[in-house]
């Protein structure tokens, strides 16, 4: 299979290469602006706003979307569901290209990217959320490329140590559950330290049970919707059984995202409850709150549930897509919207161009990368040699 | 600074769990602290501050930092409101007096060096450190510039180095704690002509800023501002009118930071001593249900082909019974048709 599409290699100047192109070059310049002007040089931050995009989007948003791996390969290894296996792959494959961008993505923003590694290696800061944080990022990172790495080597022809990698599947998938439910977690109760500046309608001592119960709903539907975009574009390299199974996964995993969006609606409505918040819902805050509850929560809830119901696919996927959207507006609405909500508006952060270009450039990177995954190694289909995996 | 191999060894050991539970258990007991015995603070009246700037060129000048481009001789700085910044530790703000129209009001901002500082505690890397002295103090020499300390305060102290490249560091009022080692007042302090600040042991300057109070009840109003906030802090502030119209926030609570952070902290170990419980639970369950189906499956194959198998036996076992009865018929029947022929036949060759 590999070699039918080396042979049949398209043009290099499609479009999609060229704006690609544009936005690599555009964001290498932004990349040497910024190790060679400073933080000050590219973005908007300030003394106010210390955490701009590349924290909102690029940490949190990117880490919820890539949750589609540690979700999809516990549904299946863990808990059975056979089904769903050849979703797999791709979800690890999704996962692990957008931990690998969240971690080039923070040395764009801490003042020392080489002192990363300080908090393991020098002092551990082990009161913060945020050692947490970068300690259960880097093993994740780890395990997340171990999962990968049977695809790789199976199409690097490493039989004996792709055989020995697989022998460990549930023991990494257990620790990446274990490891995933941590720091999902632990972003949400980042902001646990900041009751006077984050919005009480977004502020609960719940912030980590939130965000980990969104996780579960990111991972769920970046699986739809990333296999919805595959199917369009690549569905040439897909054997019959990834196709076959591809709307057992949707409508799977749009009941359980509806099953997991109810009780996230039912648990944030038990928040503002108990710290008695309901006065803020009537105020410009309060009906932005309501936009992401009832347009980004119920709705897709809504959605979710009658598109299974039907068995109406094609309603499943436009769902996926509007749940993924929900879920950036959550994180974009606690890192920056609903924080510093307190200051006048002359004091509010808003990313520069440059912020913003170098979060597409990323994202654009993570594209082209899966690209040239999934046309090299076996992603949407089995390798001939080894379909041991079922 | 530096950590022995076995340290670290112990630490990669531990995969990152374990070294969590110690500090994080700490900070949930019902212990309350009171600050370090002894640590010094300041008191700032704001009633008897003019806002000269004295102790904003004192700062800078022990500081080192950055000459400002407007002098601090010039007043009319204090027309717009300002808060520290990278290379001012202190600054002056001016406030209308809403009761007495004719005065105005100075408040000095600098970091309250919080008993149980915020930032100290989210700090991944400990730079910033809460010394027994009283000062929360910065090592630039670990920070990776995170900047969640900035996130974390509740007074907005801390401010960042934005402009450097390879250097950037958090930048934030130390109390003067190289000079109060030595000896020395805080420059502010030092500076300060009115005795709008006093430096001194922080249960000294409690007792002071009570006698103030209790002698000119009409100049103040009745709080010590930093006395319970955020668990209290080693600056205290007065006041003569609501804290509010300095521009200081009333609404932050007497909750010290790092018990914000102490559940979902002490959430951690539980979580990764469970799960691999739940986890393996869940997969011997599915295991286990899956064994059950194979067995049941064959079971049922077993039992329908026994049937089956049975069933046949039965049909052959009748069919061969019928075909035998049908022999028998047929052969007594034949018997009898020649016995009837013979019969017939004899009479006919009798006759």
């Amino acid at each position: 299979m590999a070699d039918e599409s080396g042979a049949k290699r398209s043009p290099l100047l499609t479009p999609f290469n060229m704006i690609a192109g544009i936005i690599v070059l555009i964001g290498l310049i932004i990349t040497a602006i910024r190790f060679t002007g400073g933080l000050a040089a590219v973005t908007n931050l300030s003394d106010n706003n210390p955490w701009g995009i590349w924290i909102g989007f690029d940490l949190l948003v990117g880490v919820a979307l890539a949750a589609g791996g540690y979700v999809t390969s516990a549904a299946v290894y863990l808990f059975g569901m056979k089904r769903y296996h050849s979703a797999v792959r791709p979800a690890i494959l999704t996962g692990f290209l957008g931990y690998a961008l969240v971690v080039i993505a923070l040395n764009y923003d801490v003042g020392r990217f080489w002192r990363l590694p300080y908090p393991f290696i020098m002092q551990q800061g082990t009161t913060s959320l945020l050692f947490e944080v970068a300690a259960c990022v880097a093993l994740y990172l780890t395990v997340l490329f171990l999962e990968f790495s049977p695809a790789a080597l199976e199409w690097l022809g490493l039989k004996r140590l792709r055989n020995l990698i697989v022998k460990l599947t549930i023991l990494l998938t257990i620790f990446g559950v274990i490891l995933s439910t941590l720091h999902q977690s632990s972003l949400g109760a980042l902001f646990l330290i900041a009751p006077s500046k984050l919005h009480p309608l977004w502020y609960s001592p719940y912030l980590p049970v939130y965000f980990f119960v969104t996780s579960i709903v990111a991972g769920l539907s970046m699986v739809i919707f990333e296999s919805t975009l595959s199917g369009r574009y690549f569905g040439d390299k897909m054997d019959d059984v990834h196709k076959e199974e591809a709307n057992h996964v949707a409508l799977g995993f749009g009941k359980a995202a509806s099953l997991v969006l109810a009780g996230y609606f039912i648990v944030k409505m038990v928040g503002i409850s108990t710290a008695n918040t309901w006065h803020y819902l009537n105020s410009g805050y309060g009906l932005w709150f309501l936009v992401e509850m009832l347009g980004f929560v119920a709705l897709p809830c809504f959605l979710y549930a009658i598109g299974v119901r039907d068995k109406n696919v094609k309603l499943i996927k436009w769902t996926s897509a509007l749940t993924v959207f929900g879920i950036i507006l959550n994180r974009l609405n606690i890192s920056l919207i609903a924080f510093n909500w307190h200051l006048p508006s002359s004091e509010r952060y808003f990313p520069s161009l440059m912020e913003i270009g170098i979060s597409v450039f990323l994202v654009t990177l993570g594209i082209l990368a899966f690209r040239f995954i999934v046309t090299h190694m076996p992603i949407f289909y089995e390798h001939p040699d080894y379909t041991d995996a079922h | 600074m530096s950590i022995s191999r076995r340290n670290f060894l112990t630490w990669i050991g531990a995969a990152g769990m374990g070294s969590v539970i110690p500090k994080a258990a700490k900070a949930a007991t019902n212990k309350h602290f009171k600050g370090y015995e002894k640590s010094q603070g300041v008191l700032f009246d704001s009633v008897l501050c003019v806002g000269c700037r004295s102790c904003e060129a004192a700062c800078n000048k022990v500081n080192e930092l950055p000459i400002p481009d407007r002098p601090f001789t010039d007043k009319a700085v204090l027309d717009e409101t300002r808060r520290p910044t990278s290379k001012a530790y202190t600054v002056v703000n001016k406030y209308p007096n809403q009761i007495s129209k004719k005065e105005t009001l100075y408040r000095k901002i600098q970091c309250n060096h919080c008993l149980e500082p915020a930032c100290a505690s989210v700090c991944f890397v400990k730079a910033l450190k809460k010394t027994k002295e009283g000062p929360v103090v910065y090592d630039p020499s670990v920070c990776v510039g995170c900047r969640y300390c900035m996130i974390a305060c509740p007074f907005e102290i801390p401010s960042y180095e934005y402009d450097k490249v390879f250097t950037p560091r958090v930048m934030k009022c130390t109390m003067c704690y190289p000079r109060i080692i030595d000896g020395k007042l805080p420059g502010c302090v030092e500076a300060c002509p009115t005795e709008a600040l006093t430096y001194g042991k922080r249960t000294d300057l409690l007792f002071i800023a009570r006698e103030r109070l209790r002698k000119f009840p009409h100049r103040y109003v009745q709080h010590i501002y930093g006395e319970n906030e955020m668990g209290g802090t080693n600056w205290l502030h007065l006041s003569g009118v609501p804290f509010k119209q300095i521009g200081m926030r009333e609404d932050l609570g007497i909750t010290p930071a790092p018990q914000f952070t102490s559940g979902a902290l002490s959430g951690v170990p539980i979580v990764a001593g469970l799960w691999p419980v739940l986890l393996l639970g869940i997969y011997a369950m599915s295991q286990r249900k899956e064994k059950i189906f194979k067995e049941e499956k064959e079971e049922a194959l077993e039992f329908a082909l026994k049937t089956a198998n049975k069933k046949a036996e039965d049909k052959l076992s009748a069919a061969l019974t019928e075909a035998e009865k049908t022999k028998e018929a047929a052969v007594q029947s034949a018997v009898k048709k020649a016995l009837e022929e013979a019969a017939g036949s004899e009479p006919k060759e009798d006759s």
